[in-house]
Protein backbone atom coordinates (compact mmCIF):
# COMPACT_ATOMS: atom_id res chain seq x y z
CA UNK A 1 0.00 0.00 0.00
CA UNK A 2 0.92 3.56 -0.92
CA UNK A 3 2.33 5.51 2.63
CA UNK A 4 2.49 9.23 2.69
CA UNK A 5 2.69 11.22 5.96
CA UNK A 6 0.31 13.81 5.31
CA UNK A 7 -2.95 13.34 3.13
CA UNK A 8 -4.71 16.73 2.58
CA UNK A 9 -8.50 16.06 1.28
CA UNK A 10 -9.25 19.35 -0.45
CA UNK A 11 -7.64 21.20 -3.01
CA UNK A 12 -9.13 24.76 -2.16
CA UNK A 13 -6.84 27.47 -0.36
CA UNK A 14 -7.00 25.27 2.88
CA UNK A 15 -5.48 22.63 1.32
CA UNK A 16 -3.23 23.87 -1.24
CA UNK A 17 -2.24 25.73 1.30
CA UNK A 18 -1.61 23.18 3.97
CA UNK A 19 -0.14 20.74 1.55
CA UNK A 20 2.80 23.26 0.78
CA UNK A 21 3.23 23.86 4.26
CA UNK A 22 3.82 20.28 5.31
CA UNK A 23 5.86 19.32 2.56
CA UNK A 24 8.02 22.33 3.61
CA UNK A 25 8.18 20.91 7.34
CA UNK A 26 9.75 17.54 5.98
CA UNK A 27 6.33 15.71 5.00
CA UNK A 28 5.36 13.10 2.27
CA UNK A 29 2.36 14.83 1.09
CA UNK A 30 -0.74 13.30 -1.07
CA UNK A 31 -3.32 16.10 -1.87
CA UNK A 32 -6.69 14.05 -2.87
CA UNK A 33 -9.19 16.57 -4.72
CA UNK A 34 -12.61 15.74 -6.41
CA UNK A 35 -12.74 18.39 -9.06
CA UNK A 36 -10.47 18.08 -12.11
CA UNK A 37 -8.70 21.33 -11.19
CA UNK A 38 -7.09 22.56 -8.16
CA UNK A 39 -8.10 25.48 -6.64
CA UNK A 40 -11.64 24.72 -5.11
CA UNK A 41 -14.69 27.39 -5.02
CA UNK A 42 -11.57 30.48 -6.14
CA UNK A 43 -12.17 29.22 -9.45
CA UNK A 44 -15.36 30.72 -9.56
CA UNK A 45 -15.31 33.73 -7.90
CA UNK A 46 -13.61 36.17 -10.65
CA UNK A 47 -14.44 39.60 -8.78
CA UNK A 48 -11.60 40.78 -6.81
CA UNK A 49 -10.83 41.41 -3.29
CA UNK A 50 -8.93 38.06 -2.61
CA UNK A 51 -5.23 38.55 -0.70
CA UNK A 52 -5.85 42.28 0.61
CA UNK A 53 -4.19 40.78 4.09
CA UNK A 54 -1.48 38.20 2.84
CA UNK A 55 -0.32 39.83 -0.07
CA UNK A 56 -1.66 43.60 0.24
CA UNK A 57 -2.84 43.29 -3.05
CA UNK A 58 -6.64 42.84 -4.44
CA UNK A 59 -6.61 39.75 -6.65
CA UNK A 60 -9.51 37.68 -8.16
CA UNK A 61 -9.68 34.61 -6.63
CA UNK A 62 -8.28 32.25 -10.07
CA UNK A 63 -4.96 34.84 -9.15
CA UNK A 64 -5.10 34.21 -5.59
CA UNK A 65 -5.49 30.05 -6.13
CA UNK A 66 -2.79 30.75 -9.14
CA UNK A 67 -0.13 31.86 -7.07
CA UNK A 68 -0.63 28.38 -4.29
CA UNK A 69 -1.26 25.76 -7.10
CA UNK A 70 2.12 27.38 -8.72
CA UNK A 71 3.54 26.50 -5.95
CA UNK A 72 2.54 23.48 -5.19
CA UNK A 73 3.53 22.15 -8.45
CA UNK A 74 6.81 23.79 -8.76
CA UNK A 75 7.58 21.79 -5.08
CA UNK A 76 6.06 19.13 -6.68
CA UNK A 77 3.69 18.11 -4.20
CA UNK A 78 1.43 14.79 -5.06
CA UNK A 79 -2.56 15.52 -5.73
CA UNK A 80 -4.67 13.54 -7.23
CA UNK A 81 -7.85 15.19 -8.66
CA UNK A 82 -10.89 13.52 -10.00
CA UNK A 83 -10.34 11.58 -6.61
CA UNK A 84 -13.00 10.85 -3.83
CA UNK A 85 -12.43 9.59 -0.58
CA UNK A 86 -14.38 7.09 -0.22
CA UNK A 87 -13.61 5.91 3.30
CA UNK A 88 -11.91 6.70 5.95
CA UNK A 89 -10.30 3.84 8.74
CA UNK A 90 -8.07 4.58 11.54
CA UNK A 91 -5.46 1.53 12.07
CA UNK A 92 -2.85 0.87 14.37
CA UNK A 93 -0.33 2.20 11.26
CA UNK A 94 -2.32 5.21 10.78
CA UNK A 95 -5.17 6.40 8.19
CA UNK A 96 -6.23 3.74 5.62
CA UNK A 97 -8.40 5.55 3.13
CA UNK A 98 -9.94 4.70 -0.17
CA UNK A 99 -9.70 6.66 -3.11
CA UNK A 100 -11.85 5.85 -5.93
CA UNK A 101 -11.06 7.97 -9.24
CA UNK A 102 -11.22 6.66 -13.17
CA UNK A 103 -8.30 4.54 -12.52
CA UNK A 104 -10.84 2.57 -10.13
CA UNK A 105 -10.47 2.25 -6.23
CA UNK A 106 -6.84 2.50 -4.74
CA UNK A 107 -5.90 2.35 -0.82
CA UNK A 108 -2.72 5.03 1.00
CA UNK A 109 -2.04 4.88 4.31
CA UNK A 110 -1.09 8.05 6.22
CA UNK A 111 0.11 8.96 9.42
CA UNK A 112 -1.72 12.06 9.43
CA UNK A 113 -4.77 13.88 7.77
CA UNK A 114 -6.01 17.62 7.05
CA UNK A 115 -9.52 17.74 6.66
CA UNK A 116 -9.44 20.92 4.17
CA UNK A 117 -13.07 20.35 2.62
CA UNK A 118 -14.83 23.52 2.82
CA UNK A 119 -18.19 24.18 3.18
CA UNK A 120 -21.92 23.95 1.41
CA UNK A 121 -24.45 26.32 0.64
CA UNK A 122 -27.56 26.21 2.85
CA UNK A 123 -30.55 25.10 -0.03
CA UNK A 124 -33.71 26.11 -0.57
CA UNK A 125 -35.07 22.75 1.27
CA UNK A 126 -33.05 24.45 4.37
CA UNK A 127 -34.82 27.71 4.22
CA UNK A 128 -38.95 27.71 4.57
CA UNK A 129 -40.04 28.87 1.69
CA UNK A 130 -43.43 27.81 0.48
CA UNK A 131 -45.20 27.35 -2.61
CA UNK A 132 -44.52 25.41 -6.23
CA UNK A 133 -41.31 24.10 -7.32
CA UNK A 134 -40.04 25.83 -10.47
CA UNK A 135 -36.75 26.18 -11.89
CA UNK A 136 -34.88 29.09 -11.43
CA UNK A 137 -34.25 28.60 -7.44
CA UNK A 138 -30.79 29.00 -6.96
CA UNK A 139 -27.72 29.18 -4.47
CA UNK A 140 -25.51 31.95 -4.94
CA UNK A 141 -22.63 29.49 -5.52
CA UNK A 142 -24.84 27.91 -8.50
CA UNK A 143 -25.67 31.10 -10.25
CA UNK A 144 -22.01 32.09 -9.78
CA UNK A 145 -20.60 28.73 -11.44
CA UNK A 146 -23.05 28.83 -14.03
CA UNK A 147 -21.80 32.82 -15.21
CA UNK A 148 -18.37 32.98 -14.70
CA UNK A 149 -17.36 29.38 -15.43
CA UNK A 150 -20.03 28.10 -18.04
CA UNK A 151 -20.88 30.86 -19.22
CA UNK A 152 -24.54 30.96 -19.14
CA UNK A 153 -27.05 33.51 -17.51
CA UNK A 154 -29.38 31.52 -15.40
CA UNK A 155 -31.84 35.05 -14.66
CA UNK A 156 -33.17 37.90 -16.54
CA UNK A 157 -35.27 39.56 -13.54
CA UNK A 158 -34.27 38.38 -10.05
CA UNK A 159 -34.79 38.35 -6.02
CA UNK A 160 -32.13 37.34 -4.14
CA UNK A 161 -32.74 36.08 -0.46
CA UNK A 162 -29.93 36.25 2.15
CA UNK A 163 -27.65 39.33 2.10
CA UNK A 164 -24.25 36.68 2.19
CA UNK A 165 -21.06 38.13 0.53
CA UNK A 166 -21.48 35.88 -2.34
CA UNK A 167 -25.77 36.88 -2.43
CA UNK A 168 -23.92 40.50 -2.93
CA UNK A 169 -21.32 39.27 -5.25
CA UNK A 170 -24.33 38.02 -7.55
CA UNK A 171 -25.90 40.95 -7.53
CA UNK A 172 -23.50 42.46 -8.89
CA UNK A 173 -22.28 39.99 -11.65
CA UNK A 174 -25.81 39.26 -12.76
CA UNK A 175 -26.44 43.45 -13.02
CA UNK A 176 -22.95 43.48 -15.06
CA UNK A 177 -24.39 40.75 -17.55
CA UNK A 178 -27.34 42.29 -18.02
CA UNK A 179 -29.68 41.17 -15.39
CA UNK A 180 -32.36 43.46 -13.64
CA UNK A 181 -31.77 42.67 -9.92
CA UNK A 182 -35.07 43.95 -8.31
CA UNK A 183 -33.93 43.86 -4.38
CA UNK A 184 -31.60 41.77 -1.88
CA UNK A 185 -34.28 40.85 1.20
CA UNK A 186 -32.44 40.13 4.63
CA UNK A 187 -34.51 38.76 7.34
CA UNK A 188 -32.06 39.74 9.97
CA UNK A 189 -32.12 43.54 10.99
CA UNK A 190 -28.26 44.04 9.87
CA UNK A 191 -26.89 42.78 6.93
CA UNK A 192 -24.66 39.05 6.75
CA UNK A 193 -21.99 40.14 4.19
CA UNK A 194 -19.22 42.59 4.54
CA UNK A 195 -19.40 45.99 4.71
CA UNK A 196 -17.66 46.91 1.59
CA UNK A 197 -19.62 44.52 -0.33
CA UNK A 198 -22.56 46.12 0.18
CA UNK A 199 -20.77 49.27 -1.09
CA UNK A 200 -19.44 48.23 -4.37
CA UNK A 201 -21.75 45.55 -5.22
CA UNK A 202 -25.21 47.16 -4.29
CA UNK A 203 -25.03 50.58 -3.93
CA UNK A 204 -22.62 51.24 -6.70
CA UNK A 205 -25.56 49.73 -8.89
CA UNK A 206 -28.57 51.27 -7.41
CA UNK A 207 -29.63 47.80 -5.85
CA UNK A 208 -31.91 48.00 -2.81
CA UNK A 209 -31.40 46.18 0.26
CA UNK A 210 -34.61 45.45 2.72
CA UNK A 211 -33.47 44.25 6.17
CA UNK A 212 -35.69 42.35 7.93
CA UNK A 213 -37.75 41.27 5.04
CA UNK A 214 -37.97 37.57 3.95
CA UNK A 215 -39.08 35.49 0.83
CA UNK A 216 -42.37 33.53 2.06
CA UNK A 217 -43.63 32.03 -1.60
CA UNK A 218 -42.40 30.83 -4.34
CA UNK A 219 -44.83 30.76 -7.57
CA UNK A 220 -44.70 29.41 -10.92
CA UNK A 221 -45.08 25.62 -12.79
CA UNK A 222 -42.09 25.10 -14.97
CA UNK A 223 -40.65 28.39 -14.47
CA UNK A 224 -40.48 30.88 -11.23
CA UNK A 225 -42.71 33.71 -12.61
CA UNK A 226 -43.01 35.03 -9.07
CA UNK A 227 -42.31 35.67 -5.17
CA UNK A 228 -44.03 36.81 -2.30
CA UNK A 229 -41.96 38.63 0.34
CA UNK A 230 -43.30 40.22 3.54
CA UNK A 231 -41.41 42.44 6.57
CA UNK A 232 -40.70 40.31 9.69
CA UNK A 233 -40.90 41.32 13.21
CA UNK A 234 -38.38 41.34 16.10
CA UNK A 235 -39.28 37.91 16.30
CA UNK A 236 -38.47 37.00 12.90
CA UNK A 237 -42.42 36.32 12.51
CA UNK A 238 -43.90 37.46 8.81
CA UNK A 239 -46.23 40.70 8.85
CA UNK A 240 -49.10 39.82 7.00
CA UNK A 241 -49.90 43.03 5.84
CA UNK A 242 -46.58 43.95 4.37
CA UNK A 243 -46.84 41.07 2.22
CA UNK A 244 -46.32 41.75 -1.96
CA UNK A 245 -45.68 39.98 -4.92
CA UNK A 246 -42.96 40.39 -7.22
CA UNK A 247 -42.64 39.20 -10.72
CA UNK A 248 -39.22 37.86 -11.21
CA UNK A 249 -37.96 34.57 -12.90
CA UNK A 250 -35.28 33.54 -10.23
CA UNK A 251 -34.55 33.90 -6.68
CA UNK A 252 -31.03 33.46 -5.83
CA UNK A 253 -30.26 32.02 -2.17
CA UNK A 254 -27.19 33.55 0.01
CA UNK A 255 -28.54 31.88 3.20
CA UNK A 256 -25.39 30.66 5.15
CA UNK A 257 -22.88 28.17 4.53
CA UNK A 258 -22.38 24.89 6.30
CA UNK A 259 -19.03 23.40 7.06
CA UNK A 260 -18.76 19.89 5.14
CA UNK A 261 -17.51 17.16 7.98
CA UNK A 262 -18.67 13.77 6.23
CA UNK A 263 -15.20 12.24 6.71
CA UNK A 264 -15.11 14.30 10.64
CA UNK A 265 -18.11 12.57 11.54
CA UNK A 266 -17.42 9.23 9.70
CA UNK A 267 -14.44 8.92 11.81
CA UNK A 268 -16.61 10.05 15.27
CA UNK A 269 -14.81 13.46 15.59
CA UNK A 270 -16.01 15.96 18.12
CA UNK A 271 -17.80 18.74 16.36
CA UNK A 272 -18.59 22.40 17.66
CA UNK A 273 -22.37 22.76 17.58
CA UNK A 274 -22.20 26.25 16.57
CA UNK A 275 -18.97 26.16 14.09
CA UNK A 276 -20.12 23.20 12.57
CA UNK A 277 -16.89 22.43 12.62
CA UNK A 278 -14.30 19.87 14.75
CA UNK A 279 -13.22 21.25 17.83
CA UNK A 280 -9.89 21.81 17.49
CA UNK A 281 -6.45 23.00 19.59
CA UNK A 282 -3.71 25.74 18.81
CA UNK A 283 -2.35 23.36 16.46
CA UNK A 284 -5.66 22.62 14.87
CA UNK A 285 -5.69 19.01 15.34
CA UNK A 286 -9.21 17.82 15.56
CA UNK A 287 -9.46 15.74 19.12
CA UNK A 288 -9.01 12.85 17.12
CA UNK A 289 -5.03 12.10 17.09
CA UNK A 290 -3.61 12.87 13.85
CA UNK A 291 -6.66 14.57 12.15
CA UNK A 292 -6.22 18.37 11.71
CA UNK A 293 -9.32 20.51 10.11
CA UNK A 294 -8.23 24.25 8.59
CA UNK A 295 -10.34 26.21 6.34
CA UNK A 296 -13.94 26.94 6.07
CA UNK A 297 -14.49 23.26 6.94
CA UNK A 298 -13.14 24.53 10.61
CA UNK A 299 -15.62 27.06 10.36
CA UNK A 300 -16.64 29.59 7.29
CA UNK A 301 -14.32 32.40 7.35
CA UNK A 302 -14.98 35.45 5.26
CA UNK A 303 -11.39 36.40 4.31
CA UNK A 304 -9.21 33.69 2.02
CA UNK A 305 -6.17 34.86 3.57
CA UNK A 306 -7.27 33.41 6.91
CA UNK A 307 -7.96 30.32 4.89
CA UNK A 308 -4.59 30.14 4.02
CA UNK A 309 -3.45 31.31 7.32
CA UNK A 310 -5.26 27.87 9.03
CA UNK A 311 -4.24 25.81 6.20
CA UNK A 312 -0.98 26.79 6.76
CA UNK A 313 -1.37 26.26 11.06
CA UNK A 314 -2.82 22.55 9.43
CA UNK A 315 -0.15 21.82 7.57
CA UNK A 316 3.03 22.36 9.76
CA UNK A 317 1.39 20.50 12.76
CA UNK A 318 0.56 17.38 10.99
CA UNK A 319 4.47 17.53 9.43
CA UNK A 320 5.57 17.55 13.18
CA UNK A 321 3.34 15.49 14.22
CA UNK A 322 4.53 12.74 16.85
CA UNK A 323 1.71 10.80 18.61
CA UNK A 324 2.25 13.33 21.23
CA UNK A 325 0.13 12.88 24.37
CA UNK A 326 -2.58 16.10 24.75
CA UNK A 327 -4.01 17.59 27.93
CA UNK A 328 -6.57 20.45 27.69
CA UNK A 329 -7.68 24.03 28.53
CA UNK A 330 -10.92 25.01 27.37
CA UNK A 331 -11.73 28.11 25.17
CA UNK A 332 -14.89 29.41 25.40
CA UNK A 333 -16.85 32.13 24.08
CA UNK A 334 -18.43 34.52 26.70
CA UNK A 335 -20.29 37.23 26.75
CA UNK A 336 -20.70 38.46 22.92
CA UNK A 337 -18.98 36.30 21.67
CA UNK A 338 -20.52 33.73 19.14
CA UNK A 339 -17.66 31.38 19.08
CA UNK A 340 -13.84 31.40 19.21
CA UNK A 341 -11.40 29.14 17.30
CA UNK A 342 -9.45 26.46 18.65
CA UNK A 343 -11.64 25.70 21.12
CA UNK A 344 -8.76 23.78 23.08
CA UNK A 345 -5.90 24.62 24.22
CA UNK A 346 -3.28 21.61 24.32
CA UNK A 347 -1.29 22.13 27.79
CA UNK A 348 1.36 19.96 26.68
CA UNK A 349 2.59 22.10 23.71
CA UNK A 350 4.58 24.73 25.66
CA UNK A 351 4.52 28.25 24.87
CA UNK A 352 4.85 30.36 21.20
CA UNK A 353 1.93 32.49 19.86
CA UNK A 354 -1.71 31.42 19.57
CA UNK A 355 -3.87 31.98 17.19
CA UNK A 356 -7.31 32.96 17.65
CA UNK A 357 -10.30 33.45 15.60
CA UNK A 358 -13.33 34.70 16.70
CA UNK A 359 -16.60 36.48 15.45
CA UNK A 360 -19.02 38.58 17.82
CA UNK A 361 -22.04 37.75 18.19
CA UNK A 362 -24.27 41.46 17.67
CA UNK A 363 -22.89 44.67 16.13
CA UNK A 364 -20.58 46.90 19.08
CA UNK A 365 -19.23 50.32 18.29
CA UNK A 366 -16.58 50.87 20.64
CA UNK A 367 -16.44 47.14 22.85
CA UNK A 368 -13.81 46.19 25.39
CA UNK A 369 -12.48 42.70 24.82
CA UNK A 370 -11.37 40.61 27.50
CA UNK A 371 -9.77 37.18 27.94
CA UNK A 372 -10.24 35.42 31.51
CA UNK A 373 -8.07 32.65 32.58
CA UNK A 374 -10.81 30.67 35.46
CA UNK A 375 -12.47 34.09 35.43
CA UNK A 376 -9.23 36.30 35.99
CA UNK A 377 -8.40 39.02 33.34
CA UNK A 378 -5.08 38.58 31.79
CA UNK A 379 -5.80 40.08 28.42
CA UNK A 380 -7.83 43.75 27.22
CA UNK A 381 -8.05 44.93 23.63
CA UNK A 382 -10.46 47.43 22.49
CA UNK A 383 -12.15 47.17 19.32
CA UNK A 384 -13.54 50.55 17.01
CA UNK A 385 -16.46 48.08 16.06
CA UNK A 386 -17.06 44.45 15.65
CA UNK A 387 -19.57 42.81 13.84
CA UNK A 388 -21.04 39.27 13.20
CA UNK A 389 -19.93 38.96 9.75
CA UNK A 390 -16.55 40.16 10.16
CA UNK A 391 -14.16 37.65 11.65
CA UNK A 392 -11.64 38.86 14.05
CA UNK A 393 -7.69 37.26 14.50
CA UNK A 394 -6.08 37.65 17.91
CA UNK A 395 -2.80 36.69 18.68
CA UNK A 396 -2.00 35.66 21.93
CA UNK A 397 1.07 33.96 23.56
CA UNK A 398 -0.82 31.89 26.14
CA UNK A 399 2.80 30.82 27.76
CA UNK A 400 3.13 33.52 29.93
CA UNK A 401 -0.65 33.03 31.86
CA UNK A 402 1.16 29.58 33.17
CA UNK A 403 -2.17 27.89 31.94
CA UNK A 404 -2.56 24.45 33.25
CA UNK A 405 -5.19 21.49 32.08
CA UNK A 406 -8.58 22.07 32.90
CA UNK A 407 -8.45 26.01 32.91
CA UNK A 408 -10.96 27.83 31.46
CA UNK A 409 -10.05 29.89 28.84
CA UNK A 410 -12.87 32.82 28.28
CA UNK A 411 -13.22 35.42 25.74
CA UNK A 412 -15.59 37.90 26.63
CA UNK A 413 -16.69 41.60 25.69
CA UNK A 414 -17.00 43.88 28.70
CA UNK A 415 -20.05 45.98 27.62
CA UNK A 416 -19.52 48.16 31.09
CA UNK A 417 -16.25 49.02 30.50
CA UNK A 418 -15.97 50.12 26.89
CA UNK A 419 -16.34 53.92 26.77
CA UNK B 1 -22.85 64.84 5.53
CA UNK B 2 -22.31 62.02 3.71
CA UNK B 3 -21.60 58.64 4.68
CA UNK B 4 -18.93 56.03 2.43
CA UNK B 5 -18.25 52.50 3.47
CA UNK B 6 -14.44 52.70 2.83
CA UNK B 7 -13.57 49.39 -0.34
CA UNK B 8 -10.36 49.54 -0.01
CA UNK B 9 -9.58 46.81 2.95
CA UNK B 10 -11.23 44.52 5.12
CA UNK B 11 -11.68 46.93 7.95
CA UNK B 12 -14.44 48.88 5.84
CA UNK B 13 -13.79 52.25 7.53
CA UNK B 14 -17.15 54.26 7.75
CA UNK B 15 -16.09 57.30 6.36
CA UNK B 16 -17.74 60.95 7.31
CA UNK B 17 -17.54 63.66 4.50
CA UNK B 18 -18.50 67.28 5.23
CA UNK B 19 -18.95 69.80 2.32
CA UNK B 20 -18.35 73.19 2.52
CA UNK B 21 -17.94 76.01 0.25
CA UNK B 22 -13.98 75.29 0.01
CA UNK B 23 -14.61 71.74 -0.66
CA UNK B 24 -14.93 68.66 1.51
CA UNK B 25 -13.37 67.28 4.74
CA UNK B 26 -13.24 63.69 5.39
CA UNK B 27 -13.15 61.93 8.62
CA UNK B 28 -13.65 58.01 9.60
CA UNK B 29 -10.69 57.10 8.27
CA UNK B 30 -8.30 54.71 9.67
CA UNK B 31 -5.16 55.21 7.40
CA UNK B 32 -4.03 57.29 4.27
CA UNK B 33 -5.76 54.72 1.88
CA UNK B 34 -9.37 55.89 3.46
CA UNK B 35 -8.74 59.54 2.64
CA UNK B 36 -7.59 59.37 -0.67
CA UNK B 37 -10.71 56.43 -1.38
CA UNK B 38 -12.64 59.56 -0.07
CA UNK B 39 -11.55 61.86 -2.64
CA UNK B 40 -11.70 59.91 -5.33
CA UNK B 41 -15.51 58.44 -4.97
CA UNK B 42 -16.09 62.28 -3.97
CA UNK B 43 -14.09 63.73 -7.60
CA UNK B 44 -13.68 60.49 -9.91
CA UNK B 45 -14.94 57.11 -8.57
CA UNK B 46 -12.91 54.43 -9.82
CA UNK B 47 -13.42 50.45 -9.96
CA UNK B 48 -11.88 47.30 -11.27
CA UNK B 49 -14.05 45.58 -13.62
CA UNK B 50 -13.54 41.68 -13.32
CA UNK B 51 -16.12 39.27 -15.90
CA UNK B 52 -15.43 36.78 -18.12
CA UNK B 53 -15.04 36.99 -22.08
CA UNK B 54 -16.64 34.46 -24.68
CA UNK B 55 -13.37 32.26 -25.61
CA UNK B 56 -13.46 29.43 -28.70
CA UNK B 57 -12.55 26.72 -26.50
CA UNK B 58 -15.59 23.80 -26.10
CA UNK B 59 -14.06 22.92 -22.79
CA UNK B 60 -13.52 26.50 -21.73
CA UNK B 61 -16.82 28.66 -22.69
CA UNK B 62 -15.66 31.68 -20.72
CA UNK B 63 -12.38 33.05 -19.36
CA UNK B 64 -12.25 35.54 -16.34
CA UNK B 65 -10.98 39.03 -17.12
CA UNK B 66 -10.14 42.15 -15.33
CA UNK B 67 -9.16 45.31 -15.83
CA UNK B 68 -5.62 45.88 -15.30
CA UNK B 69 -6.15 48.57 -13.39
CA UNK B 70 -8.96 50.81 -11.90
CA UNK B 71 -10.95 52.96 -14.61
CA UNK B 72 -13.81 55.08 -13.64
CA UNK B 73 -16.74 53.98 -12.38
CA UNK B 74 -18.53 55.56 -15.22
CA UNK B 75 -17.00 53.50 -17.88
CA UNK B 76 -18.10 50.32 -16.36
CA UNK B 77 -20.98 49.37 -18.53
CA UNK B 78 -19.56 50.51 -22.24
CA UNK B 79 -16.62 48.11 -20.76
CA UNK B 80 -19.10 45.45 -20.21
CA UNK B 81 -20.78 46.16 -23.47
CA UNK B 82 -17.66 46.32 -25.56
CA UNK B 83 -16.68 42.92 -24.17
CA UNK B 84 -19.83 41.17 -24.44
CA UNK B 85 -19.19 41.45 -28.69
CA UNK B 86 -15.32 40.11 -28.39
CA UNK B 87 -14.61 36.29 -29.11
CA UNK B 88 -11.46 35.03 -27.12
CA UNK B 89 -9.74 33.03 -29.95
CA UNK B 90 -5.78 32.58 -28.77
CA UNK B 91 -4.96 30.55 -25.69
CA UNK B 92 -3.52 32.91 -23.62
CA UNK B 93 -2.28 32.77 -19.94
CA UNK B 94 -2.60 34.28 -16.47
CA UNK B 95 -2.03 38.06 -16.66
CA UNK B 96 -1.74 38.11 -20.69
CA UNK B 97 -3.60 41.04 -22.48
CA UNK B 98 -6.66 40.24 -24.06
CA UNK B 99 -7.59 43.68 -24.87
CA UNK B 100 -5.25 46.73 -24.85
CA UNK B 101 -6.23 50.37 -23.46
CA UNK B 102 -10.00 49.20 -23.46
CA UNK B 103 -12.56 51.89 -24.22
CA UNK B 104 -9.49 54.39 -24.48
CA UNK B 105 -9.27 54.06 -20.22
CA UNK B 106 -5.40 53.30 -20.55
CA UNK B 107 -6.40 50.33 -18.58
CA UNK B 108 -6.08 46.46 -20.14
CA UNK B 109 -8.45 43.34 -20.01
CA UNK B 110 -5.84 41.10 -18.61
CA UNK B 111 -6.64 37.34 -18.14
CA UNK B 112 -6.93 36.41 -14.34
CA UNK B 113 -7.08 32.42 -14.94
CA UNK B 114 -4.21 30.21 -16.68
CA UNK B 115 -7.31 27.42 -17.69
CA UNK B 116 -6.18 27.83 -21.13
CA UNK B 117 -2.58 27.01 -20.65
CA UNK B 118 -2.98 23.66 -18.89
Amino acid sequence: MKTVDVTVIGGGPAGLAAAIEAHKNGAKVLLVEREARLGGILKQCIHDGFGLVRFGEKLTGPEYAHRFIKEFSDLGIEAMTLTFVTAVDRTSEGYALTLVNRNGMSKVLSKTLILATGCRERTAKQVFIHGTRPAGVYTAGTAQNFVNLCGVMPAKRCVILGSGDIGLIMARRLTLEGAQVLGVYEIQSTPSGLTRNIHQCLHDYGIPLHLSHTVTRVFGHDRMTAVEVAQVDENKAVIESTKQIIECDTLILSVGLIPENEQAESLGIQIDPFTKGPICDQGLQTLLDGVFSCGNALHVNDLVDYVSESGETAGRNAAKWAHDYRTFASIEPGNGIAYTVPQRLNTAEAGGDVVLYFRSKKVYEKALLQVTVNDVPVYEKKYAHLKPPEMERLSIDFAQYDIKTGDTVKVQIREDAAK
Amino acid sequence: MKELICIVCPNGCTLHIDTDSDGFCVSGHKCKKGLLFAQSEMQDPLRTVCTTVRTVFPETPVLSVRTSKEIPKSKIFEIMQHLNGFLLTERIGIGETVIGNICGTDADIIATDNILKE
